[in-house]
């Protein structure tokens, strides 16, 4: 046989054109192209930008030379008077809150995992289910509660509860700064590691811990020296992913910490871009994009490493339970009580609120229903009307239920592409370039992400206009953010259909646009409601992302909210941040029960 | 051959580094049922995908129903929706969310058939497969057999030149299993298509094939009748796949006497058939459980029984010959007890002997088409 003899170039290029024409290689090159534009380059569009001088640079530097190649904004940043201010304070604060944020987070967070999965809590179904409540509301939720409480009059504004009822104003580090920004943070985290814990703890067999039991541990030494090894991974985790989580969030630190001067770095980006001193901003963008990038690394390698010996189950999975004996009320008073404290306050406080017609004054007699359906009136809040006749609140909803239900189903649909170039690609080049895509915006944090639009988008480039004002950037940015999610949800809901259902349809002569049509879209749709609703529930509440990019026309319930809280209409923000908490708990509980009909059918 | 058979020539296809298909060969005529037949990743399913143009090969040819469907040198590559093939997949792919009407109608519609046709088409599928009535279930609401049975008239309803079935009935139990090779007899008949089914299971391929191509490694290591394959196995991995128990072995080198060569081991001298110029090779000596005679334990060799199984209609005797485990099947009344000894003979004309280095028969010659080895 002439093996290994030279094919006619005619071969060679039929197979090219049969590659070409395969759709997984077609699709997946052009949605490479679009990830291409929609992620990587807006990150090297950032860059260039820390490189070049900026019109408005003028203000800063007589030597400012618009277009032209500087180092000036780098130095300025990492090596000049204003430095301190600039870059190491705010990091040094990010750090500071996000460390502690993540150990607070997994002390409680595992504490009442084991208290849920391991012992005979009672009414531990009542707490888990509770638990992951703080998680799903917007993370600045809680900083406005926490205003409420503890505004001081100070610092502008209407006094908070604390002040009423006391007649004094509690301390600054109490109201705002440090220890506010973590505690409220940590409500809001602490669940996302409680998930992870209670999942791993799930896992354990307790024959592993009956095993030591057989052979004489106490129950202290059985969990330290069995049960804790087995979680570590989880723990690591989840500590990581707060920190990495918290270190990018802007609402909470801006809320509670720029009243006093205490800035983080996603705050220092904001008011860098309020100045128009962009250069600096996609700089300490770019510094926490780094950082949030090792820390994933990190994690990876934690996940990596350990990973394997969590997954025990097999056939005699039991988990057993241990009694807690006396300390079952102390357990459930502390449990109950945090759940209290992380659910049901923050919202009265929130609602409580709302119904005041003057926001420092929390008696009975100061309530009223004025900024929910009240007509104008020019003694309250410059004559603004109730939220729920309000024309510019109603229009803001519009935005963010339209921007919620677009991102979703778009974002739904490329994880699908994805997920479909993914699964069939085999492990291929393309597929895995396709992923790793498709993860970068993981490493981005929301308020560097939106930098990155600013920059990119804020000039026409090309054939494209400048996007800086439409509808059309917050899309955009939304659903590039939520790639690694949908990208997930894809790939998943992908693996559920066999590819030997499309290739039925290849083999009976069907077009790919027909089978995909008729036979992926169908059967992976069923797979991918919950992630759609997850979606819609993220952009719903999102805030650090598109903050940078929204203007009065695009603007929405969650930037809404942070003008009213900044011009100091407590009543208004919290009626809108309430009205978010509906949408999005309504977005979740449907969420859960696609979920748990999934699970069973 | 009659031109609108199959033929496959030198295909190959690797993945990565491995080689799935290395230059496989096979011809057969029209109507002919050719069973693809070895372990598991030995390529078979991979050949069958590359028939029905699911994969791209590397290298070869492929005509089928008398036309080039693949071809290397001239650049041709037909997709599988006009290559006139049917295709059941092991798991059946019955799409989920479409009744079976649906999954059956689906074919013709990327036809373009009219309605009126395809429901006669469907309704007369749904008969000759024995289910009517079932038109409006869902996949999930119908039993295992009932599946296998649409994914079969799914394929028929579009009445396609070539069958390709990828172990279709894995996923039965056994006696369903059974029944439904009878069926598969029936369909294959009733059609007369030109039918490639691929399988490991060795009962199968022989009792539905008229011809077994027998897989390892990517290659093909015979193509033969499955009298053939049987019989005469080509080489040692055929002889040890084909066949319930395994073929018995024995090594030993040929010599010389009277004319004839004889196969001499560690257990003693056994006569063959082979010619005396033969003498000196190196071989393993095969012989199917069924060919073997035991007799009083004065004659022949002298064997100690290890086990007696009988299994109601035949019984199986277990003894060792030369270090190697050797069975013996029988339909006949079996008395021996565990520990006696018996005298075994072997009878020369049902040795085989294969070449100790290449592991290839060299006597009697392999039967039917030679199957040339590369390499």
């Amino acid at each position: 046989m002439e093996q290994g003899a030279i094919l006619p170039l005619r071969a060679h290029l039929n197979r090219v054109a049969y590659f070409l024409r395969l759709p997984r290689v077609s699709l997946g090159i052009g949605l490479f192209a679009v990830l291409l534009a929609l992620v990587t380059l807006p990150c090297l569009k950032l860059l260039a930008a820390t490189l070049i001088w900026d019109a408005a640079d003028i203000r800063l530097s007589p030597a400012a030379r618009p277009g032209a190649f500087t180092l000036f904004h780098w130095t300025r940043v990492f090596a000049s008077d204003l430095s301190d201010a600039l870059f190491y304070r705010p990091l040094l604060h990010s750090l500071a809150t996000s460390v502690s944020i993540g150990l607070l987070s997994v002390g409680l967070g595992a504490g009442l995992a084991w208290l849920t999965t391991r012992t005979d809590l009672p009414g531990r179904r009542l707490v888990a289910a509770l638990a992951t409540v703080p998680y799903i509301l917007p993370s600045y939720t809680y900083a406005l509660a926490w205003l409420t409480l503890f505004r001081t009059e100070r610092l502008g504004g209407a006094a908070g509860l604390f002040r009423f009822a006391t007649g004094t104003d509690p301390p600054e580090w109490l109201a705002y700064g440090f220890v506010p920004i973590v505690v409220t943070l940590t409500l809001h985290y602490a669940p996302f590691t409680y998930l992870l814990v209670a999942g791993a703890l799930a896992s354990v067999d307790a024959q592993l811990e009956e095993a030591g039991e057989v052979l004489g541990a106490s129950r202290a030494m059985i969990l330290g020296r069995i049960t804790f090894p087995l979680v570590l991974p989880a723990l690591l985790s989840g500590f990581i992913l707060t920190f990495s989580r918290a270190l990018g969030t802007f609402g909470t630190p801006y809320f509670l910490g720029a009243p006093v001067r205490y800035f983080t770095l996603p705050t220092t980006i904001f008011s860098s871009m309020v100045t128009r001193t962009f250069a600096t901003g996609y700089i300490l963008a770019v510094v926490l994009i780094m950082v949030s990038a090792l820390v994933i690394y990190a994690n990876q390698r934690v996940l990596g490493t350990r990973k394997s010996f969590v997954t025990i189950g097999g056939k005699g999975f039991r988990a057993a339970r241990t009694p807690l004996g006396p300390w079952g009320f102390p357990a459930t008073l502390a449990s109950g009580g945090l759940v209290l404290v992380a659910v049901v306050v923050p919202l009265m406080l929130l609602a409580w609120q709302t119904l005041m017609r003057y926001p420092d004054d929390y008696s009975l007699g100061n309530l009223t229903l004025h900024y929910w359906i009240g007509p104008s009136n020019p003694d309250l809040a410059e004559g603004e009307m109730g939220i729920l006749r309000n024309s510019a609140i109603l229009g803001g909803a519009w935005n963010s239920i339209r921007l919620s239900v677009i991102v979703a189903a778009v974002g739904g649909l490329i994880g699908i592409l994805v997920g479909y170039v993914v699964v069939g690609g085999r492990g291929g080049w393309l597929a895995r370039l396709l992923e790793q895509q498709a993860f970068l915006p993981y490493l981005v944090p929301s308020i560097a992400f939106g930098a990155l639009y600013l920059s990119i988008f804020a000039r026409s480039l090309g054939p494209l206009p400048a996007l800086y004002g439409t509808f059309l950037i917050l899309v955009l940015a939304c659903v590039a953010k939520n790639l690694p999610f949908s990208a997930r949800a894809g790939t998943s809901a992908m693996l559920q259909v066999a590819g030997e259902l499309e290739e039925a349809a290849v083999v009976a002569g069907a077009s790919w646009l027909r089978r995909f049509g008729r036979i992926v879209l169908p059967l992976s749709l069923r797979g991918s409601l919950a992630g759609f609703l997850l979606a819609f529930v993220t952009t719903m509440r999102e805030l650090s992302l598109i903050i940078l990019l929204v203007t009065p026309e695009t603007r929405t319930l969650t930037t809404m909210t942070f003008r009213y809280t900044e011009q100091g209409y407590a009543q208004f923000a919290d009626a809108i941040i309430l009205l978010i908490v509906v949408l999005v708990l309504a977005g979740d509980l449907l969420a859960r029960r696609l979920g748990r009909v999934e699970l069973t059918t | 051959m009659s031109d609108d058979g199959l033929e496959v020539r030198g295909l190959s296809k690797r993945f990565g580094d491995v080689p799935a298909v290395a230059d496989a060969s096979v011809t057969v005529p029209a109507g002919a049922f050719l069973t693809l037949l070895g372990p598991s990743g030995c390529g078979k399913t991979t050949l069958l995908r590359m028939l029905a143009g699911l994969e791209f090969p590397d290298a070869g040819l492929i005509r089928m129903g008398g036309r080039t469907v693949f071809s290397d040198r001239e650049g041709l590559f037909v997709p599988p929706g006009e290559r006139g093939v049917g295709l059941v997949f092991q798991s059946y792919a019955l799409w989920p969310h479409m009744t079976v009407f649906e999954n059956m109608a689906f074919g013709l519609r990327v036809r373009r058939q009219d309605r009126a046709t395809i429901a006669e088409a469907v309704r007369g599928a749904l008969a000759y497969m024995q289910l009517e009535g079932l038109e409006g279930r869902y996949p999930q609401e119908l039993s295992g057999g009932q599946q296998q049975r649409v994914a079969l008239a799914r394929m028929l309803v579009a009445r396609p030149k070539v069958f390709l079935m990828d172990e279709p009935l894995s996923n039965l139990d056994a006696r369903l299993r059974m029944d439904m090779r009878g069926e598969l007899k029936r369909i294959h008949r009733d059609a007369s298509a030109t039918t490639v089914y691929v399988t490991h299971d060795q009962a199968e391929a022989l009792t539905m094939a008229t011809h077994v191509a027998v897989m390892r490694a990517g290659r093909i290591e015979q193509v033969g009748s499955p009298r053939e394959i049987y019989r005469r196995p080509a080489s040692l991995f055929v002889a040890d796949f084909v066949g319930s128990p395994g073929i018995n072995r024995i090594a030993g080198r040929l010599v010389a006497e009277g004319g004839v060569a004889a196969l001499e081991t560690p257990a003693g001298r056994f006569p063959t058939t082979a010619p005396a110029n033969l003498a000196g090779r190196e071989v393993v000596g095969a012989v199917r459980p069924e060919d073997l005679e035991l007799s009083e334990p004065d004659g022949g060799h002298r064997v100690e029984v290890y086990a007696v199984l009988p299994g109601g209609g035949e019984t199986v005797v277990q003894f060792h010959l030369g270090g190697e485990r050797w069975s013996l099947k029988t339909s006949k009344e079996v008395a021996w007890e565990a520990g006696t000894w018996r005298g075994l003979s072997v009878p020369p004309h049902v040795l085989l002997l294969y070449d100790r280095e290449s592991e290839r028969l060299i006597h009697p010659a392999p039967a039917g088409r030679k199957v040339e080895s590369h390499g």
